[in-house]
């Protein structure tokens, strides 16, 4: 049976209670919007993207606190990233939450780790990809919403 | 919310007070296979009924015994298995008539469910009766299926959706709904008990004011048919939709039931075989109701298991399974509230079947995986009525809802997993 606290892990439970970089970016020259329609978790992900590299990011949003957390933990692990490099790590972590440990595109998710419990919760995927999915929408300066239902 | 306060400690005899002699919900419980089984190694405790409910071994075996003995198409064939299917079919729609007292059977149409009974009336009645600056009248409790018909009509028509409020514990507020009943409004269309909130409309007084002013209405009973009786007579409601799967039967077939003289009057809902008396390339003569409503080669073994449930309930009796499930939702009312951190969403005087609540600091989405490893079922999320979401000013809610197969015991597990929630988040 899935335990709990690999799900909850207390760095997950800690950044759902106390975000980081919380907030309306001043200056953002990006951003995007991403829905969860199903249970409603709905996040803006802000963006300062200079010389090609991620400079400053900020969320706002609510959602569960596998979703809050994995945007909190996420604007960190991006902040200083070229693009390039923040993609290579949504992939490593899109299959860190999709098939957990054991395989070995992980070398550098460091905290994101953390995340690796939400691949015995299949349907906790969306929530913890939800921020990468609107990350990756702003990068690409899309328009519209993305959904993790599209 | 950082500790996790200790429960009330629940008396054995409050317990053991359960509702009505002679209503035995341990023996009701073993007609339901699947309460039996477990969930992630822990006991089930289903408290997802309004989302769809479990089926008594009644059902299971008359589905099975049709596809094993009696499928055949209806209505066509002259050999014994079709007379037989044909039969049958009849005498479940017979059976529905009788539940719900409605006039004759010819006003019983077999649906997919309540979201196309209501789809239905507004391609027919509402597209021959509703036109430019007309108005549909609704409530800010509709699941979305008393919504989105009702939109896309208005949207072809340039009507107007308008919809009526409701307060703070959930209810319809009706001096608000009498004001928008306007010489414009063409329709009006409420939900008996609401899916979110479990708020209990006052039907007859809505359908009085509506008639005063010679306004249809159209009632979604997807959640009141399984909680109590439901009369269309005494309603007199003018359309009255609801869905087998909600109460106890197979899931894909449901029932418009509407008055004969709206019904003769309103043009097809689709056009193929079974709805027609006679074709030819020039002109069609459509069959006599229901049939005029039910194009296409019906679900025959889902209307059969849908009559079987239906008698299942009616031994069961629906006054028992109302008076039960009161006293049960009562209890679930004190004791989930008495919980640290519990906020009821939706506290209407008249109430069935539905709790419905936030936590505190915690997302209800997260409410839900944790008591899922308890093995208890809930819904999480918007539950198909986001305004109502939006009303209330929370993204979601987590839902319990019951069924007259709920215990007790298994209202004191919801609230133990709550307790649980609360160490995880500690």
């Amino acid at each position: 049976m899935a335990d709990l606290r690999d799900l909850y892990q207390e760095v997950i439970l800690e950044h759902s209670k106390a975000p980081r970089n919380y907030r309306e970016l001043s200056g953002a020259n990006q951003h995007a919007e991403g829905f969860n329609p199903l249970c409603g978790d709905h996040f803006t992900v802000y963006l300062n993207v200079e010389g090609g590299a991620i400079r400053d990011i900020g969320f706002q949003g609510s959602g569960c606190a596998i979703s809050k957390a994995s945007a909190s933990m996420m604007t960190q692990a991006v902040k200083g990233k070229s693009k390039e490099e923040a993609q290579k790590l949504f992939s490593a972590f899109h299959k860190l939450v999709t098939a957990g440990e054991g395989n070995g595109d992980r070398a550098d998710l460091g905290k994101l780790e953390a995340f690796s419990g939400v691949s015995e919760f299949p349907v906790r995927v969306k929530c913890a990809t939800l921020a990468w999915h609107t990350l990756q929408a702003a990068l690409e300066g899309k328009q519209d919403p993305v959904s993790t239902e599209s | 919310m950082t500790t996790a306060a200790k429960l009330p400690p629940i008396e054995a005899a409050s317990r053991a007070n359960v509702a009505n002699q002679g209503f035995d919900v341990a023996k009701i419980r073993r007609d339901f296979p699947i309460l039996s089984r477990d969930v992630r190694g822990k006991k089930l405790v289903y408290l997802d009924n309004a989302a769809t409910s479990q089926k008594p071994q009644a059902v299971i075996d008359a589905v099975k015994r049709y596809y094993e003995q009696e499928n055949a198409n209806i209505h066509r064939g002259v050999h014994f298995l079709s007379e037989l299917a044909t039969a049958e079919h009849d005498r479940a729609r017979e059976t529905i008539k009788n539940f719900i007292n409605a006039e004759s059977s010819r006003e019983i149409i077999f649906v997919r469910g309540t979201t196309e009974a209501i789809n239905l009336v507004a391609q027919t009645y509402g597209r021959t009766h509703v036109g430019a600056g007309d108005e549909v009248l609704i409530t800010a409790m509709e699941h979305h299926s008393n919504i989105v018909p009702w939109q896309l009509l208005c949207e072809e028509k340039r009507a107007k959706l308008r919809v009526a409020p409701i307060n703070d514990d959930g209810e319809l507020v009706l001096q608000e709904y009498e004001k928008l009943l306007g010489p414009r409004t063409k329709m009006v269309a409420v939900p008996h008990v609401s899916n979110a909130l479990g708020s209990v409309n006052p039907l007859a007084k809505i359908i009085e004011l509506a008639h005063a002013k010679n306004i249809p209405v159209l009632v979604d009973g997807a959640q009141a048919v399984p909680h109590m009786k439901v009369d269309v007579r005494a309603l007199d409601a003018d359309f009255y939709a609801f869905s087998s799967h909600k109460m106890f039967g197979p899931l894909g077939i449901g029932i418009l039931h509407g008055k004969a003289a709206f019904l003769e009057a309103m043009p097809p809902y689709q056009g193929g075989g079974d709805m027609i008396s006679s074709v030819t390339f020039e002109k069609t003569t459509y069959n006599r109701l229901p049939f005029k409503f039910e194009a296409g080669t019906p679900d025959v073994g889902g209307a059969i298991g849908f009559g079987v449930a239906i008698e299942y309930l009616n031994r069961v009796g629906m006054d028992n399974i109302a008076e039960y499930e009161h006293e049960l939702l009562a209890y679930a009312v004190r004791t989930i509230s008495g919980v640290p951190g519990v906020k009821l969403i939706g506290t209407a005087k008249e109430r069935a079947g539905v709790l419905s609540f936030v936590l505190e600091g915690v997302h209800p989405h997260d409410v839900g995986t944790i008591l899922d490893q308890e093995g208890i079922a809930i819904r999480t999320g918007h539950h198909c009525a986001q305004p109502i979401m939006q009303r209330f000013g929370i993204p979601a809610t987590a839902r319990a809802s019951f069924a007259f197969y709920n215990t007790k015991e298994e209202v004191d597990a919801l609230a133990q997993g709550i307790q649980r929630v609360h160490e995880v988040f500690a």
